[in-house]
């Protein structure tokens, strides 16, 4: 009897036990698999064979540009922009040096390709640095950076940048942070509501050179200005910006910002702005024209949007504004048509601080529950919208207005479809969506987490970026790849978009100091002054010898006199912490001091020929 | 009536069977195991936490996933709803459980010594009221970390019930909540008590016969 009992209570015990055990947790995903032969297919780029599209990701606090190719995705090549960058020989000469400045990284955010008539011109990449207030022009001929200008007066933390205009008039940009203005000025942190201000600017970029200048700024109350986008269409001649933290608080934000249901957003008449300068409305800070708002009506007009937005996206045919309460699990869709009546009839919720709020109700179309954590929209000129989800980990598919009554009714149904990310997606890209005419072929979901997507490399981790096929009436998950931190938003440019030079023109090298032959090249002294013009060719350094005394100056002016793609040259010089990379028809200057006598050897260091290793010289410093 | 009533008592103040007290040592064998066992597992899946974070109660300790980690990371991402860090301190049934485990195995080997079938009938009464209090006092707890959110955090969401048994969606997880092994053996342990008691019965019966 005992035994039966003892056996009984055993044999439960063990039978709920193995009900329990090895079950994984619901809610475990499985990965799913698709049709993987298909997915290889549409990314399979055959050697030799070329890429459809460039993507030109923002690197962020690596300060680089990095370029891949799509739909393999990629990596091609690294533009560096705000950090130096051995490999190119970037911030080793003369003329990067002194575009980099004082500073040696940015946090590059956003990049935005110029455009002419609403459309990609393939002309220039503009890059923002958020940390140092600059903002950079990549000239896509070369895909070298031509112009670094900042830090921008009275603006501090450059991240709601860059927003190129239809036209490629502005770089459009704002303030992250806010401080007291002019820069420099002091101020206590309990001042912060009164004593401290945001900026929008308007960087007026030359239309046939490119050159950049800061052409006006319109002062803000203290909120930290988001993500942006500028308008097209109807929206012509204007841009909009998201704001968090309308509470101007200026302690732990992330609780003391996020209190209000509300942010606001900007509607910024540009146009307005540029003619109110013309017609000296604005006053001088810093030498740049600043427009007070308060003053200045129809420059500047607040929109409540949902709380803690990170920004706000103009779709393809100007009309629809959509922005992203990240702490809200929906897309608000503002109509701007309203917004322009709304303006006109002065259907206004009061105003703050001498700039006019818009009243919401008047201008929203609709709210979309596009699901947890929506913060950035791009559009693929079919009607369709894409929302990354940053808590959920995915992307919403939607369909812009107009909405019939049914839909209207329920915004659910206006969701067409949702892929799931790895993990925590940020930005997304779609070609062209800030253009009139986007290539709504393929989706680039950047992702903030790739753990356990890929071979462990230690505790520093890369991003992962997903390559999703927007092409059929659903997404499909195509490939990821891995970059270094950190793409936060990214362009997609057709590759047929541009040609881009292989070597420079000889013809071209307007540099008074190159040589291009060797009777040419040599050494000249003055005082205590040594200038050098260099030939590099393969495979040596005319001169090959440099000799020069402890305390003398030295100018290597190096002229890689080849015309052929791929022939490059680099000039590295031991224990001078100097390595020059040389372009084929391209000229660079170095300069430094020789402080220590001995004998140096310089010598190429970036592959050229058979005989690269013989390719080399001596630097003999006399004590 | 009173016939009955004493008959009753006749049976209550006889001894526990052999058979009895062998299966109450074995209750209080695994009473004991039961204690040193995950009594609990509560589990939170996402998209981005696919292996889960997970929290294992035991009667005296709370012991998380991933070498304790899930339980700071669990409490971080807490607080963008502003709920309150879980703190193995703040739970006061961690210190009168396992003093409650020994009471009952106490008064488990008492019956097995010197018992009589009236104190198969304490013990399972009290064990009963204590695991039903027990479990009432988990959903309790579950209830106000989900309810008392603070108001001032960053994300404002719908005070919740966390689920007791089985799983729930809560924002991008799911939330699971499973007995283990522990809280086997104490239902085991009840079993066994209630088998003691029910065969030690039978055979009182047979023996007043």
């Amino acid at each position: 009897m005992t035994t039966r009992l003892t056996l009984f209570v055993c044999g439960s015990l063990t039978a709920a036990l193995l009900a329990t055990a090895g079950c994984n947790p619901p809610g475990a995903t499985t990965p799913a698999k698709g049709d993987t032969a298909s997915a290889a297919a549409k990314t399979y780029v055959a050697p030799g064979e070329k890429d459809e599209y460039y993507l030109f990701y923002s690197g962020g606090h690596s300060g680089q540009v990095y370029v891949a190719g799509l739909p393999s995705m990629r990596h091609i090549s690294t533009i560096p922009v705000f950090a130096p960058y051995p490999a190119t020989g970037y911030g080793f000469d003369e003329e990067s040096r002194a575009m980099l400045g004082r500073f040696t990284w940015g946090d590059v955010h956003h990049p935005g390709l110029s455009q002419t008539e609403g459309k990609y011109d393939g002309r220039w990449l503009f890059v923002n640095d958020n940390a140092n207030n600059r903002i950079a022009r990549v000239d896509l001929r070369d895909f070298k950076t031509r112009q670094i200008l900042g830090p921008i007066p009275n603006s501090s933390g450059n991240h709601g940048s860059s927003f190129v205009t239809e036209n490629s008039e502005y770089v459009l940009v704002a303030t992250r942070f806010s401080v007291p203005l002019p820069k420099g000025r002091y101020a206590d942190l309990s001042t912060y509501k009164t004593e401290f201000n945001g900026m929008v600017s308007g960087i007026k970029v030359d239309p046939t050179s490119g050159e950049m200048t800061v052409g006006w700024q319109i002062l803000t109350p203290p909120f930290n200005w988001d993500l942006g986008s500028t308008g097209k269409g109807p929206s012509s001649g204007w841009a909009f910006w998201t704001s968090y933290n309308s509470e101007m608080e200026h302690e732990t934000l992330e609780a003391t910002s996020t209190q209000g249901e509300r942010d606001y957003a900007a509607i910024v008449n540009w146009r307005a702005a540029e003619q109110a300068v013309k017609d000296g409305k604005a006053t001088m800070m810093d030498g740049v024209p600043v427009i007070d708002p308060a003053k200045v009506p129809g420059v500047l007009y607040f929109l409540p949007v949902p709380k803690s937005p990170h920004g706000i996206d103009t779709d393809p045919s100007g009309r629809w504004i959509a922005a992203s309460g990240k702490l809200q699990p929906v897309t608000s869709v503002f109509d701007f048509e309203k917004i322009k009546k709304a303006i006109a009839d002065k259907t206004f919720d009061g105003e703050v601080r001498g700039v006019p709020v818009i009243k919401h109700a008047a201008v929203i179309e609709g709210e979309v529950p596009v699901g947890l954590g929506p913060l950035h929209t791009q559009y693929d000129g079919k009607g369709n919208a894409y929302t990354s989800l940053y808590v959920e980990s995915a992307v919403a598919r939607w369909s812009l207005p107009p909405w019939n009554d049914a839909q209207k009714k329920d915004l659910n149904t206006v969701i067409s479809d949702k892929i799931p990310v790895h993990f925590n997606i940020g930005h997304l890209v779609i070609g062209g969506s800030d253009t009139k005419a986007p290539y709504g072929q393929y989706l680039v979901a950047m992702n903030k987490l790739s753990k356990g997507r890929h071979l462990s490399v230690g505790p520093s981790q890369p991003e992962s970026s997903q390559l999703i096929d927007i092409s059929g009436s659903k997404m499909t998950m195509l490939y990821e790849a891995y970059t270094e931190p950190e793409p936060h938003f990214a362009q997609i440019l057709k590759a047929d978009a541009i040609a881009p030079i292989e070597v420079y023109p000889k013809a071209e090298n307007t540099n008074p100091q190159a040589v291009w032959e060797a009777s040419q090249a040599g050494v000249t002294r003055s005082g205590n002054k040594v200038s050098v013009k260099m030939v590099a060719i393969r495979s040596r350094f005319v001169p090959d010898k440099i000799e020069v005394n402890v305390g003398d100056e030295i100018t290597i002016h190096v002229t890689n006199v080849e015309q052929t793609t791929d022939m490059i040259h680099g000039l590295g010089i031991v224990e001078h912490d100097m390595n020059v990379v040389v372009d084929p028809g391209e000229t660079k200057t170095v300069k430094f001091t020789a402080t220590r006598a001995g004998v140096f050897p310089f010598y190429c260091t970036n592959f050229c020929s058979a005989l690269h290793q013989e390719m080399q010289g001596y630097l003999a410093v006399k004590p | 009536m009173n016939a009955r009533l004493s008959a009753m008592h006749r049976i209550l103040d006889r001894p526990v069977s052999l058979a009895g007290r062998g299966l109450l040592l074995l209750g209080i064998l695994l009473l004991v195991l039961g204690a040193t066992l995950p009594l609990w597992r509560i589990s939170l899946v996402a998209p981005q936490y696919a292996e889960g974070l997970t929290l294992d109660m035991y009667a005296y300790q709370i012991v998380a996933g991933n070498g304790g980690q899930d339980l700071a990371e669990i409490n971080t991402l807490n607080h963008y709803i502003g709920m309150k860090p879980i703190a193995q301190a703040d739970f006061l049934e961690m210190k009168v459980i396992p003093f409650a485990i020994g009471v009952f195995a106490l008064l488990g080997l008492r019956a097995v010594m010197v018992g009589r079938i009236m104190n198969i009938v304490d013990l399972g009464v009290l064990f009963l009221y204590f695991g039903t209090f027990s479990l009432g006092s988990f959903a309790w707890r579950l209830y106000s970390y989900g309810h008392h959110l603070d108001p001032r955090a960053p994300m404002t969401i719908e005070p919740f019930m966390p689920v007791v048994i089985g799983s729930q969606q809560i924002a991008n997880f799911v939330q699971t909540s499973v007995p283990l092994a522990g809280t086997f053996c104490m239902g085991a342990f009840l079993l066994c008590v209630l088998l003691a008691g029910w065969q030690s019965v039978r055979e009182a019966r047979r023996d007043l016969r």
